[in-house]
């Protein structure tokens, strides 16, 4: 089965957001429904010096993230309709919004907060892939929209062989837990899976 | 988490498309799309179709961060579907990069179709300022406009008419403010200004430094980055503020990864142009960076780092040696910084530690490492001049470069804002303005209130001595200066309230900004989308040039219309129509112009190419990159536009000025650039009552104002006050919850974004949210206005709005 995934350089990206906008954009989301979030991941502390002056060891990077169509999801085993399923042609996983019931339980399954109600349509919605657009050869809108070329997606294996194979990078879950097709860049402030020197800066901007 | 969407984007959003769109559209469509851009754009779809199926045009977003990005605008049956940007080719040749536009750009569906489109002129009915008003005709409202001017200039005289300063829709070449400006000039001409609320301290205080016979901002292109050896930056910080996927700071990643650059920031907080990008971060209090150059001159000095060579050759005023003829004893630079000059102080670094609070053996160590590292770049952003003491900043930066000589060579830079290649797209003539004198950008509530008072020597006039008459009648095209972008909205706001002093104002603009709803007469613009022309790149995009095609994605909504025909329709009100349109009509000019660009430039396409294939790129000359490399090659044959023609550390010019002009209480002039405590320092015994210094920034979630009235964008990025952790556990404020910003001036009401990306001390609110009168004048819209004073700097008498002093409480 061929396999589509995600590449996101934390060394290049500054965080705009060009991503998930232009996303939002192509696909016509609503406010709160964002099927790419950036997550502002930082920490460290400061230090007062009896002269008044401060050192620190703070550390920020962004970490853009949409769904990254894992090899074993979580949210399709969840599914209790069927509605949530791995395409075989290209490994991109999809909601069948027609029959999707809206249960949630996709939602409360992903480590990635990837599927996304729609209050509107009363059904999960999620990112997928831009299958339409990568079947006419094109990259998906999030890609080409990033102004710092920050993002790739293709064919994992490829990206694996370009980019290695890393994602164990905080704030994103252990990668054994859903194997996700998708590769992080590190970047000198990066911080493995599991840190607890930072914290996710920007809860209400990803939905938390 | 809902809940704080529910209030702060959809609730207001939601209410206001019910009141405003409920009579106008169809129920279904109203039930279909909770936000009201589908709506929108349905109800206004049925009498601009322009087009039976899907087609694609390339626009532009035009706004003032500095980039002109190029837009693909995708529509159906004449409404707009979905934007994309530059995807032309593979990406791959620098210089033929894709112009990819950023989350604004992206999301100008947003701008095009949103409730607070201004959709026909409307005049005001209620009390100036209340944003009551009823809609006329066109032919009313340019009658009422063309009486008003003629009442003004027969009462008054032309000086008294005035542009706000507006760059809300910025890269127009023959409509906009150049259409405004060729009209009045052509009535009698209009009261101009002078700098601007970008850029107002630098470019006054550098020319004093460098000289004159260069555009102010004249430094190395940010491609030079890459063969320096070491990268110094003072508040640069092109991730929030150049943030063009074709601009500077694409260029300024690939320069750095390109060479690896060992890069030093300066700046209280850790940007985004950070981010472990950076090799050290140096946090410094807001208004003490000059503090800080001072230091490291005396280990320079101290520790012979200094390039005696190039002072002695290339510089005024270093030592005594070069001093010009009258200048005081000890009056120069190296006298000032070991003690010897007239505060007797040595410039340590233990005494810039106190001041700066960045400790004294890492400012030995950065002075020894710029000292000694060869080439270096040094360069600064500009949010660190918009202080009390910016003049003094933007100079007193410079000294590094100065004093190790790494100027005019490859890799160097001069301490200035980076240069940018901008090619140079024709403008409709806007002819010459009668009017002679200027005042300084901002002293315009002034120069309503105080006119009389104005003179060159106490408030900054340039091309004349004095005032002949107070400021009568206000034009604010694209604007949002005449309450929100203007310090001190609560001041601001009186003045132009009483209609006793300015007595009429015009906004032409595309959405009911806060500065809309002071309109006497209001007249709707169409949008960028909606209109022709042919721009240029920009002021920000690095090497790379472009002449970038706008093509009328839709027809113009409602009943807008351009500024070109606003102005025409006035014109024939005047009698001056042949005049003023030469027989063209908007698109005709668009072609006059874009023909005489071809006949100067054969690499230019045809005008029906560029419309087809999109923006035109150009990459800048290699030669040209590098600031000042013709004078340090031939000091006497290039000299600088200074009186001495040299670089002017000890600045006879501003020697003179300190004689001659009338100052403030507690204002100073010098010489030479010297850290200088002002008003609201964090040295202010103020501190006591409001202990924090508030810095504005540029947010990434808007341009200045315009984009603030879009959900999409308020989503993602959250407006809220940076603070540290340490400021916000002493207030028991935690991330998230509402706080108050006060101080005497006035109070504003935001989230608190806790952060430790922000020194203690010190908070930033990114500026350009709308101002939303409250009770008591308290603003409940995050406006950093509310807070900011409008007392003008000493030199350039310009907008010190990150000198603010404040106390912040849970609201």
């Amino acid at each position: 089965m061929a396999q589509y995934g995600f590449y996101v350089d934390t060394s290049k990206c500054t965080g705009c957001k060009t991503c998930q906008v232009s996303c939002k954009d192509d696909n016509d989301l609503p406010i709160g429904v964002n099927w790419r979030r950036v997550y502002e991941y930082g920490g460290g502390d400061w230090v007062k010096h009896e002269d008044g002056t401060y050192t620190n060891d703070v550390f920020t990077y962004y970490m853009s993230i949409s769904c990254n169509h894992c090899a074993t999801p979580a949210c399709t085993k969840a599914c209790p309709t069927g509605a949530m399923h791995k395409r075989e042609q290209d490994g991109l996983v999809v909601v069948n919004g027609d029959v999707c019931v809206g249960c949630r339980y996709c939602e409360m399954a992903c480590p990635y907060g990837a599927p996304q109600y729609n209050h509107e349509k009363k059904h999960m919605t999620k990112c997928d892939g831009c299958f339409d657009r990568v079947e006419q050869g094109k990259k998906p809108i999030c890609i080409e929209s990033c102004p710092l070329r920050a993002l790739d997606f293709g064919p994992i294996d490829e990206l694996r062989a370009k980019y290695g194979d890393r994602a164990d990078v905080a704030p994103l879950p252990n990668p054994s837990l859903t194997n996700p097709s998708l590769i992080i860049g590190t970047c000198r402030n990066s911080r493995l899976t599991g840190d607890e020197t930072g914290k996710i800066q920007n809860p209400t901007e990803v939905g938390l | 988490m809902k809940n704080w969407l529910d209030k702060t984007i959809l609730a207001p959003v939601k209410r206001r498309s019910f009141m405003k769109w409920s009579t106008a559209v169809s129920g279904a469509a109203m039930a279909s799309s909770a936000l009201p851009l589908k709506a929108i754009a349905s109800a206004t779809a049925d009498n601009n179709v322009i087009a039976s199926d899907t087609k694609t045009t390339w626009s532009a977003c035009m706004v003032n961060c500095g980039s002109r990005c190029a837009l693909q605008v995708h529509t159906k049956d004449g409404v707009i579907t979905s934007v994309e940007s530059d995807n032309r080719g593979d990406d791959k040749e620098f210089g033929q990069h894709q112009i990819r536009a950023c989350l604004r750009g992206r999301s100008i569906k947003g701008r095009v179709y949103n409730p607070d489109r201004l959709k026909y002129p409307m005049k005001r009915v209620g009390k100036r300022g209340e944003g009551r008003f009823e809609r006329i005709s066109w032919d009313e409202a340019m009658d009422l406009m063309a009486d008003k001017l003629k009442y003004t200039i027969s009462e008054y005289g032309n000086d008294s008419i005035f542009f706000t300063y507006g760059s809300g829709t910025q890269g127009y070449r023959t409509d906009g403010q150049h259409a405004f400006k060729r009209l009045v000039n052509m009535i009698g001409g209009y009261l101009g200004y002078h700098g601007n609320y970008s850029w107002g301290q630098i470019q006054y205080a550098l020319p004093f430094t460098y000289g004159t016979k260069k555009p102010s901002a004249f430094g190395s292109y940010t491609s030079e980055i890459k063969n320096a050896k070491l990268l110094v930056m003072f508040g640069y910080n092109p991730a929030e503020t150049r943030m063009s996927g074709g601009g500077e700071i694409y260029e300024y990643t690939q320069a750095l990864r390109e060479s690896g650059v060992r890069t030093i920031i300066i700046d209280p907080r850790y940007t985004d142009t950070m981010l472990g990008k950076e090799d050290e971060w140096l946090s410094i209090r807001p208004g003490t960076d000059a503090a800080l150059v001072e230091a490291m001159a005396y280990v320079m000095i101290t520790e012979n780092l200094v390039n005696q060579e190039f002072l002695d050759t290339y510089c005024q005023g270093f030592d005594e040696k070069t001093m010009p003829a009258g200048a005081p004893a000890n009056g120069h630079y190296k006298a000032h910084i070991l003690g010897q000059g007239a505060d007797k102080t040595a410039k340590t670094p233990e005494w810039a530690a106190k001041i700066t609070g960045i400790p004294a053996k890492k400012i030995i160590q950065l002075a020894r490492e710029i000292g000694t590292t060869k080439p270096a770049y040094i360069v600064q952003g500009t949010g660190i001049q918009r202080q009390a003491n910016g003049e003094q900043t933007t100079r007193a930066i410079c000294m590094l470069p100065i004093l190790t000589g790494n100027i005019g060579l490859p890799g160097t830079h001069t301490g200035d804002m980076p240069a940018n290649f901008g090619y140079p797209v024709p403008t409709l003539p806007s002819g010459s303005n009668p009017v002679k004198v200027q005042i300084p950008f901002f002293l315009w509530t002034d120069a309503i209130t105080r006119a009389h008072e104005m003179t060159d020597k106490t408030d900054g006039l340039k091309g004349g001595t004095k005032l002949e008459n107070p400021i009568k009648f206000i034009i604010s095209y694209a604007g949002n200066a005449l309450i929100n972008q203007h310090s001190q909205i609560n001041k601001t706001k009186e003045i132009i309230a009483d209609e006793s002093l300015a007595e009429f104002i015009v906004v032409v603009d595309n959405h009911m900004t806060p500065s809309a709803r002071y309109a006497d007469l209001l007249l709707p613009d169409v949008t960028t989308i909606e209109n022709t022309e042919v721009s240029s790149d920009g002021y920000a995009s690095g090497s790379m040039g472009a002449v970038v095609p706008l093509v009328p994605a839709i027809k113009p909504l409602y009943e807008c219309r351009s500024a070109y025909e606003m102005c025409t329709m006035l014109a024939q009100r005047f009698g001056i129509e042949e005049k003023y349109t030469e027989g063209r009509t908007h698109e005709q000019w668009v072609e006059h112009l874009y023909a005489g660009a071809r006949a100067k430039d054969a690499r230019l396409p045809t005008l029906e190419q560029l419309r087809v294939q999109g923006p035109f790129q150009i990459l800048a000359p290699e030669t040209g990159r590098i600031a000042l490399e013709d004078f340090r090659k031939d000091p006497i044959k290039h000299a600088l536009g200074t009186p001495s023609g040299k670089i002017e550390i000890y600045s006879t010019k501003l020697a003179d000025i300190a004689n001659e002009w009338t100052l403030r209480e507690g204002d100073v002039i010098t010489p030479l650039p010297q850290y200088v405590t002002t008003w609201e320092s964090h040295l202010d015994p103020k501190t006591r009552e409001f202990p924090l210094q508030l810095v504005g920034f540029h947010t990434k979630g808007r341009v200045h104002s315009t984009y603030h009235n879009v959900p999409v964008l308020r989503e993602a990025v959250m407006d809220g006050v940076w603070i540290n952790p340490i400021d916000a556990a002493a207030r028991d404020i935690k991330n998230g919850d509402a706080v108050r910003i006060f101080n005497d001036r006035g109070e504003t009401r935001v989230l608190a974004k806790v952060t430790p990306r922000i020194m203690p001390g010190v908070m930033a609110l990114g500026e350009g949210a709308w101002y939303k009168p409250g009770k008591n004048g308290v603003d409940m819209g995050g406006a950093i206005n509310s807070i900011t004073s409008q007392r003008p700097t000493p030199l350039s008498k310009g907008n010190p709005q990150h000198t603010n002093l404040v106390e912040i409480a849970k609201a």
